[in-house]
């Protein structure tokens, strides 16, 4: 028993759908009717059977798909990954960190043998049987950091740690919601967050670079954040901004089931054993409204999540054009009765 | 002086003398009376172990202003992009205790911090001072063509055209602030082009 790939595309004529197994496990961010910034971390650990939680790293029905994507991306714009030259050894730790998760929670899919510093990894979904040294780049059709990321979901940011700050100096980012790797790399926590309205002020980043450096190897810790797309459109980089931007005026009443996506990116913090580094995957999850709808929680909740939300952050989000619509919309499908507290569906 | 912002925009001081023998100044325009400035503040003999070097605003002012401190080595740049390979140069070959100061607009400030950064110089370690325009060096984010001395919100890409938005964020490694497009989601919506970087 294994997973069945879906073959679907995230730009163009967008076939990507959930399965209904996916609708149910999809990772809801609100545990309550409002919504605003807080540190949300917690521990990173297995959560029930079933959900997107079951193992640390998640793979699932869209890998394939994904992954198909992000090869695109990648052939368009190769900045989209990009590694400071002292980031080789943590890009090792990632690759070990990648396989041994991805081989362990889907055995049928992915294998990984090691023999001393000789390994070999199998990755039957896309095909792959490499054989290579751990530490020889030479060995690998590219840098480590790059070939494991290309094979799997998410972006991924590497963060070195110095002078008690965390900074920016590697990463794999195709699915990004509106922030540009080539021009953050490089810059430290603060830095790379200083767009974000409103957080600063609340002591936000302060408190979560605090909890972050003091990370420890084999406790990875996680939170949600979500933001909204139209389309089932991964590749929202500022980089194509000119080209998706356009999507935003498409909003009617008629297809707001269809076009408009919530997007939660499942985001976890993992210290890196070698390089002492910090690897920050940021694991998206879609799902078209038609499709959350179908659990009536969902709808109740998003509809005063959004109706209520500061301003501020529907601008930052780029919600402002749509959002009237979306909750009109929404409204309909919201008697006014009481929601039961937590994330998932009733 | 540039009005306050987000984090990432880089915060500008005052030059003042620093301990140590070898002081290399980098100035354009009206950095130089932030050096002249600075020199009333420094100890006897300090210009004996410095080196500055001018990039002239358009009327050649303040020259002889900086000769008279007698610094070991005054150099007289047309540009930029002329002084740079020296200053790769000097900034390569420095050994511990070289101190780096640089006065003048933010695209000079910008640029000869990234050949320090490139040198292994740390960025606090830099006396900086802002004098003279506040005209910006900005990367557009999509074609990331480099648009010099942008003046105007919105300013248009010298590269591919578009029409940007010249955020306050920043990167020191490019040297630029980040230009998105303003009017991405509908190209009809044109927003007034104000000066706003003078």
């Amino acid at each position: 028993m294994g997973i069945t790939f879906r073959k679907e595309t995230f730009r163009d004529d967008f076939t990507f759908r959930n399965s209904p197994e996916h609708i149910r496990r999809f990772p809801f961010p609100f545990h309550e009717d409002a919504y605003m910034y807080a540190v949300n971390i917690e521990p990173h650990v297995v959560g029930p059977k079933g959900s997107v939680l079951e193992n640390l790293i998640d793979v699932d029905e869209h890998y394939i798909a994904e992954m198909q994507d992000r090869a695109l991306v990648l052939a368009e714009d190769p900045l989209r990954c990009q590694s400071l030259p002292h980031m080789t050894l943590a890009g090792w730790d990632l690759l070990e960190l990648l396989m041994e998760q991805q081989a362990l929670g889907y055995p049928e899919h992915f294998t990984l043998t090691r023999d001393g510093d000789r390994w070999r990894w199998i990755n039957r979904p896309l095909g792959i049987d490499d054989t290579f040294t751990f530490g020889d780049t030479s060995t690998l059709p590219y840098g480590p950091m790059e070939y494991i990321t290309r094979q799997s979901q998410g972006d991924f940011c590497i963060l070195d740690q110095r002078d008690g700050n965390l900074w920016m100096d590697a990463g794999m980012v195709t699915t990004q919601a509106d922030w540009s790797l080539d021009f953050d790399i490089g810059m430290n926590f603060f830095e790379w967050h200083a767009p974000v309205p409103l957080a600063h002020e609340k002591g936000i980043f302060t408190r979560a670079l605090k909890f972050l450096t003091n990370i420890q190897q084999g406790k990875p810790a996680r939170r949600l954040n979500w933001t909204m797309t139209i389309n089932p459109r991964l590749d929202t980089s500022p980089e194509n901004y000119h080209k998706w931007g356009p999507d935003r005026t498409t909003v009617t009443p008629q297809n707001v089931g269809d076009k408009v996506h919530l997007r939660v990116e499942l985001q976890s913090f993992w210290r890196l054993p070698r390089s002492n580094g910090i690897v920050f995957p940021i694991r998206c999850y879609l799902i078209k409204m038609d499709e959350l709808v179908t659990q009536p929680k969902w709808a109740r909740r998003l509809h005063r999540v959004i109706r209520d939300l500061p301003e501020e952050l529907a601008t930052y989000k780029g919600l402002t054009r749509y959002r009237p619509t979306l909750v009109e919309w929404l409204s309909k499908l919201d008697d006014g009765s009481p929601t039961s507290s937590g994330f998932g569906p009733d | 002086m540039a009005a306050k912002s987000i984090i990432s925009r880089p915060v500008y001081g005052t030059l003042s003398p620093q301990p140590g023998k070898h002081h290399l100044f980098i100035a354009d325009a009206e950095g130089a009376l932030a050096i002249s400035d600075m020199a009333a503040r420094a100890p006897a003999g300090f210009f004996d172990g410095a080196e500055i070097d001018f990039i002239p605003g358009p009327n050649n002012e303040h020259v002889a202003a900086l000769e008279a401190l007698k610094p070991a080595r005054f150099h007289l740049a047309p540009s930029f992009a002329s002084l740079l390979p020296r200053l790769k140069q000097t900034l390569g070959n420095a050994h511990m205790g070289l101190r780096l100061y640089l006065a003048g607009t933010e695209g000079l400030i910008g640029q000869a911090m990234q050949v320090a950064l490139e040198a292994g110089i740390d960025h606090t370690s830099v006396q900086t001072e802002h004098r003279g325009s506040l005209a910006r060096r900005m990367q557009c984010v999509h074609c990331k063509g480099i648009t010099e001395n942008v003046t105007t919100q919105p300013a248009t890409c010298s590269h591919c055209g578009l029409l940007l938005l010249v955020r306050d964020h920043y990167s020191r490694r490019l040297a630029a602030f980040q230009g998105v497009c303003i009017n991405a989601e509908d190209r009809s919506e044109i927003p007034p082009m104000e000066e706003a970087f003078p």
